[in-house]
């Protein structure tokens, strides 16, 4: 049985910055990942970081941005700590080795980016989560101290008789061989929930695992209906192209030829918050003033070509290889699209959850600071900062604390849980069926515009998914790399998701930030000013509310 | 939409056979990725196919294989350019070379790739203490430099083809000594000539490169590797001097020189001239010289007994009619205050002066 002090779920980002911050206390530490580290999904993340790091920026300002952002449903306390901590994350970042463009002066250089009110956004050619990713793990390979679990599956949580965390299950992906981590915190960083949406632009991974881990021992899930659609992602695959290109200039039009944001944010236009960027969009497209392929066209021949090479390089290689458009000569054609959670595991801002001893950072937690929008380039500073803050605050916590004993009963359930599913004789639908049928689902129902209607028509076909899921048909029978039992796992994981969203969805009878009801299309502060909870108290959800906290900054009117 | 047909390596390492080829029939328009290919069997058919892929946008890394035996990543090979070049109408898709197979189309990149990773310190080792409350200063160039090889995915494709790891699993190369660049190119790094040294003095480092190409060819990500060894190699020979004992810097030296003398490679001469660091007297003199050059004998028996090398030749080497402008662009380069790198985030700019 492996024994950690702390062990860590995930290792994106967020879960290596948890990691390491932890290992720098000389507490012995675990990370698991179901991938190789270096292809977490963090790597996607082209744009950038947010930092008011240039003396002519203030953190206030970088917090006033973000709140109003968040269209006042962050939390302040939150979002202040995140954005005094940028500055120092970002260098700290700059001294292990990250490739920051640098300016003439060969100083950290910044670009622009939607919803700031200064270029705040640093950044490594597009392929700034990249570049960050790589480098932790190259701090990770450094730190030999720091136990890695490289392709290992983790399916459940345990707890010791009084509900204290005690470890986790996790399946070795290598050769099937289920064991019992047992550690004295552990630390969710299991990224966000993409792939319940078809199409998205998140990873195959992105399944929402550590999310419903935690729901199901009881934590609850907080903003679970603020869910992020980025206003260009390609029809069809669902990938992303930057909003670094409208950060570089790039405009929008419509069918006609009108730069359509001049009527949504004639002050901010393509660079106005995501939520109103995509909502702009479909509006355009749902009006008829679209491409016969829904879509509207970016256009980026408007940024000077060495400009392109040099800061948007990969966009010239999805555009080329993906689309068969060469970015540099013509329009792209583009639509909002599913790409990011605000809301998941409730936190403070140390990364405790609910559960004795288990934290959450990144994606899958929600500590708020993005409340019902995220601004783009702060999440990666999310997952770091708070990742950070949650090693720390682990590794001190758990400093002379003596392990818990599991019960070992946990993990003979969950043994029998898989074989069952491994062992079915297959007489259910496929999982990739109930996988597609759910995404299309959630893209029709819980996507930029919701209804009561609609949302009770996904709820339904979600509950009846996660009866399916149960039985589901499954070829592989074998130990090593079963990815088709690692995919039902995965499965029924978003679809607690995916409840959990729907009923938040349903409750907020209002339109704030990601989550706009055409049946209730105002923001309503004095009923709806506050955080939906969802927790699964034994095996039915259940609504609640908390507060959301200020500090200096009231709602005012959103406008950009 | 178009159908077409896809010949997959499977191998199940629990069942106590060998691996064998399946054929399966997938439906998508042309411009889908192989990997949608298999994903849609996958799907479909068989859910039991192994392969690792998750961002199916050429950003993680994970899903390089082997297409009509060309390494690549799946997930950016267009399956209808894929049918064009097939053999026998059917795409065949087997596990990337260079490494063991766990399953399928799952390699052991541990066992081999990050081995050689970890193998050349992959991480910054300061030369100064970081400055307090800034960032260190660099010149732009140097960022954008090293952020070609920054943009190396760890997706194996580069050990995969590379044609001297096939005949020396010792060799640390492509991947990682791109890796190893990104700290040499990094003017934050202390340890410049140390890690030359020692890529330099490994046998298996970065003189066993055999210039193939391969790896240039194949990167999913215009990292070059071979460019970067190239550069790693200038940069011990020219700029820190490592007189080596692969006699690396000698072969280099003695090629330039050759090549400033004849124009064209004088073959005979490469040799004595490679353990006199490019000079012939020098090469003949050397006691340790004369020690290598002895042991090369049965090389150079052989090539006479081979015909490659002949008595006649080995003594005249015709020049270049006009010789006088090779020796015009090497002086020009010389010439150089700096030394001009390809690189394809700079190259970006250069195309814009020329158009
Ligand atoms: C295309 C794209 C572009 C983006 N661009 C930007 C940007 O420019 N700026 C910005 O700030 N943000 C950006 N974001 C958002 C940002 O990248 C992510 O929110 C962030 O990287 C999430 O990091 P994470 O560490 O929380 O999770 P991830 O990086 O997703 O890591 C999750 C980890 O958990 C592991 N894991 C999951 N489930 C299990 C399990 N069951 N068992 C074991 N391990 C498990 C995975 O293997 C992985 O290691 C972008 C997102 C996308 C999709
Ligand atoms: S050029 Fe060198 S490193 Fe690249 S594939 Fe050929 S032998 Fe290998
Ligand atoms: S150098 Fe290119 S081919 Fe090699 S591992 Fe890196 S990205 Fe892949
Ligand atoms: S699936 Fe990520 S590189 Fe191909």
């Amino acid at each position: 049985m492996p024994k950690h002090d702390v062990l860590v779920i995930g290792a994106g980002l967020a879960g290596q910055r948890a990691a390491l911050a932890a290992a720098e206390q000389g507490t012995s530490v675990g990370i698991i990942s179901k991938v190789h580290p270096v292809r977490s999904h963090s790597n996607a993340a082209q744009g950038g970081i947010n930092a008011a790091l240039n003396p002519e920026d203030s953190w206030e300002s970088h917090a006033f941005d973000t709140i109003k952002g968040s269209d006042y449903l962050g939390d302040q306390d939150a979002i202040e700590i995140m954005c005094r901590e940028a500055p120092g994350e970002l260098l700290d970042l700059e001294h292990l080795g990250v490739t920051f463009h640098r300016n003439e002066e060969g100083r950290l250089g910044t670009r622009a980016f939607g919803g700031a009110s200064a270029a705040r956004t640093y950044y490594v050619a597009d392929i700034t989560g990249q570049a960050i990713l790589h480098v932790l793990y190259e701090q990770l390979m450094k730190f030999s101290e720091v136990h890695r679990y490289e392709e290992w599956f983790t399916t459940a949580l345990v707890q010791d008789e009084d509900g204290r965390i005690a470890g986790a299950i996790t399946r070795n992906i290598r050769d099937g061989a289920i064991e019992l981590f047992q550690a004295k915190a552990v630390i969710l960083a299991t990224g966000g929930n993409g792939q319940l949406y078809d199409p998205t632009t998140n990873a195959l991974i992105c399944t929402g695992d550590g999310i419903a881990m935690a729901y199901r021992i009881g934590a609850p899930l907080m903003d679970m209906e603020m869910i992020q659609y980025h206003p260009t992602t390609l029809a069809g695959l669902g990938l992303l192209i930057t909003e670094g290109a409208r950060g570089e200039g790039a405009h929008l039009y419509n069918a006609q030829g009108e730069r359509f944001m001049e009527k949504y944010a004639p002050n901010k236009m393509e660079l106005a918050s995501r939520d109103v960027v995509s909502r702009a969009e479909q509006t355009e497209i749902n009006e008829g003033r679209g491409f016969p392929d829904g879509t509207v066209a970016l256009d980026i021949t408007v940024v000077p070509r060495k400009r392109i090479h040099e800061a948007l390089r990969e966009i010239v290689n999805v555009g080329r290889d993906f689309a068969g458009v060469d970015i540099t000569r013509e329009p792209i054609h583009i639509k909002p699209g599913n790409h990011y959670t605000m809301g998941g595991i409730r936190t403070d801002v140390d990364g405790r959850t609910s559960i004795p001893g288990l934290y959450a950072a990144g994606e899958c937690a929600c500590v708020s600071v993005h409340g019902g929008n995220r601004l783009g380039a702060n999440s990666l500073l999310d997952t770091l900062v708070f990742g950070r803050r949650s090693g720390l605050h682990a590794a001190e916590a758990v400093h002379g604390l003596p392990l818990r004993d599991p019960d070992l009963a946990q993990l003979e359930d969950e043994e029998r849980r898989i074989s069952g599913i491994v062992d079915r004789d297959g007489s259910g639908r496929r999982v990739s069926e109930v996988k597609a049928e759910l995404g299309k689902t959630m893209d029709k129902y819980v996507a930029v515009f919701r209804d009561e209607d609609g949302l009770r028509t996904g709820l339904d076909a979600v509950q009846r998914l996660k009866e399916e899921a149960t039985d589901l048909a499954i070829d592989d029978k074998g130990a090593v790399f079963n990815q088709d039992v690692l995919g039902a796992l995965e499965l029924q994981f978003m679809l607690d998701n995916a409840e959990a969203i729907v009923l938040s969805a349903i409750e907020r009878k209002e339109s704030r930030g990601a989550q706009f009801r055409t049946d209730f299309p105002e923001r309503n502060d004095d009923d709806w000013l506050k955080h939906i909870n969802v927790s699964a108290n034994g095996s039915e959800p259940e609504i609640s509310y908390s507060d959301v906290t200020m500090t200096q900054w009231e709602p005012q009117e959103r406008t950009y | 939409m178009a159908d077409y047909a896809l010949k997959i390596r499977r191998y199940d390492p629990e069942s106590g056979e060998a691996a064998y080829w399946a054929d399966y029939d997938v439906e998508l328009p042309p411009e889908r990725s192989v990997l949608d290919g298999i994903l849609q069997v996958k799907d479909r058919e068989d859910a039991s196919i192994a392969i690792r892929c998750s961002c199916r946008a050429a950003i993680c890394g994970s899903c390089g294989v082997r297409i009509n035996g060309q390494s690549a990543l799946a997930c950016n090979t267009r399956i209808g350019e894929a049918a064009e070049r097939a053999r026998d109408g059917a795409i065949t898709v087997e596990p990337m070379g260079n490494m063991p197979v766990i399953k399928d189309l799952v390699t052991d990149m541990e066992a081999v790739h990050w081995k050689k990773i970890r193998r050349v310190v992959p991480w910054l080792l300061p030369a100064e203490e970081p400055p307090e409350g800034q960032e260190y200063i660099v010149p732009p160039e140097a960022m954008l430099d090293v952020t070609q090889t920054m943009a190396c995915i760890q997706c194996g494709v580069c050990v995969s083809a590379c044609l001297s790891l096939e005949v020396d699993p010792e060799f640390i190369g492509p991947a990682a000594l791109a890796k190893a660049y990104r700290f040499v190119g990094d003017p934050r790094d202390g340890e410049h000539e140390s890690r030359l040294k020692d890529l330099a003095e490994d046998p298996h480092g970065i003189y066993d490169c055999t210039h193939c190409f391969a790896c240039v060819e194949v990167c999913p990500k215009d990292v070059a590797p071979m460019n970067q060894i190239m550069r790693l190699r200038r940069k011990a020979t020219n700029d820190f001097r490592i007189k080596d004992s692969n006699n690396g810097y000698g072969h280099e030296k003695a090629f330039v020189n050759i090549i400033e003398k004849w124009g064209t490679l004088f073959e005979a001469q490469l040799l004595p001239r490679s353990f006199g660091d490019g000079s012939l007297i020098k090469g003949q003199l050397r006691p340790q010289g004369a020690k290598q050059l002895t042991e090369s004998l049965p090389t150079v028996y052989h090539g006479l007994k081979s015909g490659k090398v002949n008595p006649i030749k080995a003594l005249v080497h015709p020049k270049l009619p006009d010789q006088k402008q090779v020796r015009r662009i090497i002086k020009e380069i010389e010439s150089q205050d700096e030394r001009i790198e390809l690189n394809l985030y700079i190259v970006g700019e250069m195309a814009e002066e020329t158009e």
